[in-house]
């Protein structure tokens, strides 16, 4: 029946062109006004690694003085240098990282390409394993790298491109801040989205181009990109021993179990760190997976959430004007139903019909929502933003935009339906 | 085939109780050919659209081929329309999107035929009131006489028990008028059961028998001095 009901649905369609062209018009309004901000929504509150988000953990530590302590202050969101080499040093997660954003000046060996600065990563060997970065060529670096402060490099795949046409470049020397250093990896095209690990550089921005032990690029004094948070007037320059948090530490826990360890590893260091006079507070730690961590630091913009709010009103008022004109249409047949329920349409088989076109419009409103969604979606890659260039449809959003025109549709139809199969036949064979 | 016992249907307001049908008896055999008379607002209709199951009834009986209806619900009630009732109306109720083969299909769908049965159904139907030739037609493109032809073609597609003629030659000249009836009469001959209402005497002259109503009741037709009136006046003309 239901290639009945879709023949009969076109059918009518077909005959009230203008009263169909402003119901798919309403539709196709509402769902790409919808899509739009709802697909710059998903794109930005996504999950950047989906399959081990639940085990990626950002542990926070207090170990401010007491000046200015507020009750249930939030610690710092990231770690000093003596924390963060003594978390990283205890090793109790399965893996660990620390690491910051920073820049290196690149003199390319091509005479043709003028001398630049990239934004680097100044991290430990643990941050390509622990969020499964891709390699296209060459390896990590070694852990005796990190301890050496060796002057190894792993480019982007984009810089590999820039420099080295895309070829193999490991075992190649390049020039980064006056001094030599070997390329042992390349990695392949890798930007979690949102920009996760380090929310200081922004929460959107592009992956770096360049990865280098932490040790070597602050022995090398290269310059660091982010915040700094220091305390007790501290005029120490020296970023090792200074009073100050300024690296990103992540550790992957397998299990809930590891997890809450964890934390209570956290809170026993801070306390021995008291102990020791270096803490003052009492022990005030966080650790939050992945997705907590991002919630936490509201990384979505609130216009957004707004924006989205907004269109989905609008929806709304597309939605009650179609089910408006969608009254009108079905009312309108009343003597056609009235006859259908005489050759013996049941009241379901007619709403059963009618909800059918419902569908249909919904599906035709859904193509015209995803051109306007589309369009919408361009002119915020128009805007400066620093997640515009992110706006783009995944196949996800896609599958979901003809769902919710359809959904939201017969939802719309419901009503008409329901009003138009309560039409006593009787009345509408008399009437004519 | 149709009985109705002690039937009466009600339509009430916050005000007032009108009778439509009151304490309306009605037996009706397999293969007759009954029509049914009176004066507009008499009841007719009303009677008519309980017995297709189109309305239900306030309080009484009514066997359909021996099934006692009340109670049924809209399902079983639409079921029995498709399967056992077959209805021509005074305005043909064509569906106007719909060509002559679809407008003849539309009762057989809902039985779940399948196409073939459908369209062997449909091309004897339409031979049976000679417009075979005419399937790709719409509504609009026909004489009135062969819209109620396609009409009655509709309700002998479904092969039903019983036919419910509402003045079936109401929207017709006396022409037309006249091939309708003979096929209906053709019909009957073959043994189909038929129920028309008709305010028309030279119509009802024509069935087996009549059953005449007046402010909701049967009545002997002698008792009502506006069918006299009424048969006078045709006769003159």
């Amino acid at each position: 029946m239901f290639a009945y009901y879709l023949d009969l649905a076109l059918r009518s369609l077909k005959r009230n062109k203008v009263l169909t062209a402003l119901m798919v018009l309403a539709i196709a309004l509402g769902i790409g006004a919808s899509m739009t901000t709802l697909t710059v929504l998903h794109v930005l509150s996504g999950d950047p690694m989906p399959n081990k988000s639940a085990k990626l953990y950002y542990p926070q530590l207090d170990p401010r003085d007491l000046d200015g302590m507020r009750p249930d202050e939030e610690p710092p969101k990231q770690v000093s240098w003596i924390d963060g080499m003594n978390l990283l040093h205890a090793a109790r997660a399965d893996r660990q990282v620390l690491m910051t954003g920073g820049a290196g000046a690149i003199q390319p060996s091509n005479a043709s390409i003028e001398p630049f600065f990239e934004d680097a990563r100044f991290t430990t060997r643990g941050f390509f394993p622990i969020f499964d970065v891709p390699f296209l060529y060459g390896h990590p670096w070694s852990p005796q790298d990190d301890d050496a402060s060796a002057r190894v490099v792993v480019l982007s795949r984009k810089l590999n491109e820039k420099l080295y046409g895309g070829a193999d470049s490991t075992g190649k020397v390049m020039h980064i801040g006056g001094k030599d250093f070997r390329i042992v990896g390349v990695i392949d095209t890798w930007r979690p989205t949102p920009h996760f690990y380090d929310l200081m550089t922004g929460n959107y921005s592009d992956s770096e181009g360049l990865y280098m032990p932490l040790t070597t690029a602050v022995d090398l004094k290269f310059p660091t990109n982010g915040s700094r948070d220091c305390w007790s007037n501290s005029a120490n320059t020296d970023m090792k021993t200074a009073n100050c948090t300024w690296l990103q530490f992540w550790v992957e826990l397998d299990t809930p179990a590891k997890a809450a360890a964890y934390k209570q590893y956290l809170v026993n260091y801070s306390q021995q760190q008291k102990s020791l006079g270096r803490f003052q507070r009492e022990p005030n730690v966080h650790l939050r997976d992945l997705m907590q961590w991002l919630d936490y630091n509201k990384v979505v913009p609130s216009d957004v959430h707004l924006q989205m709010w907004l269109a989905l009103g609008f929806l709304v008022v597309c939605l009650v004007n179609t089910i408006g004109l969608m009254l009108a249409k079905f009312l309108r047949r009343a003597s056609e139903l009235g006859v259908r329920r005489a050759l013996g349409a049941s009241r379901r088989t007619v709403f059963a019909q009618l909800l059918v076109e419902a569908g249909a419009v919904g599906l035709v409103g859904g193509i015209g929502g995803l051109l306007l969604a589309l369009l919408g979606l361009w002119l915020v890659r128009l805007q400066p933003s620093s997640y515009a260039q992110l706006a783009h449809l995944d196949l996800e959003m896609l599958a979901g935009t003809f769902l919710l025109a359809v959904g939201a549709t017969l939802l719309a139809g419901l009503l008409p339906a329901w009003r138009a199969c309560l039409v006593t036949p009787a009345l509408q064979l008399k009437s004519n | 085939m149709l009985k109705m016992t002690h039937l009466s249907k009600v339509y009430r307001t916050e005000v007032v109780e009108t009778y439509a049908l009151r304490d309306f008896n009605i037996d009706v055999k397999e293969g007759e050919f009954v029509a049914v008379t009176g004066p507009s607002g008499s009841g007719k209709t009303t009677f008519l659209t309980i017995a297709g199951l189109l309305e239900t009834f306030t309080g009484g009986e009514y066997l359909l081929d021996g099934v006692d209806v009340s109670g049924l619900n809209d399902n079983a009630r639409s079921k029995i329309r498709n399967e056992k009732i077959g209805f021509i109306f005074q305005a043909f109720n064509l569906i106007p999107d719909l060509n002559v083969f679809d407008n003849v299909e539309v009762p057989l769908r809902y039985r779940g035929m399948k196409a073939a049965e459908r369209k062997q159904r449909i091309m004897d139907a339409l031979e049976r009131v000679g417009l075979a030739s005419r399937l790709k037609h719409y509504p609009a493109e026909l004489s009135g006489g062969q819209q109620q032809r396609v009409a009655i073609a509709r309700a002998l597609a479904g092969s039903p028990r019983l036919l419910l003629a509402d003045e079936p030659t109401g929207n017709l000249d006396t022409q037309m008028a006249r091939g309708v009836m003979e096929l209906l009469e053709d019909i009957h001959r073959e043994g189909a059961t038929i129920v028309m209402v008709t305010h028309d005497p030279e119509l009802a002259a024509r069935a087996q028998r009549n059953v005449h109503i007046i402010d909701g009741q049967e009545v002997d037709i002698a008792e009502d001095p506006r069918f006299h009136a009424e048969h006078a006046a045709s006769s003159h003309v």
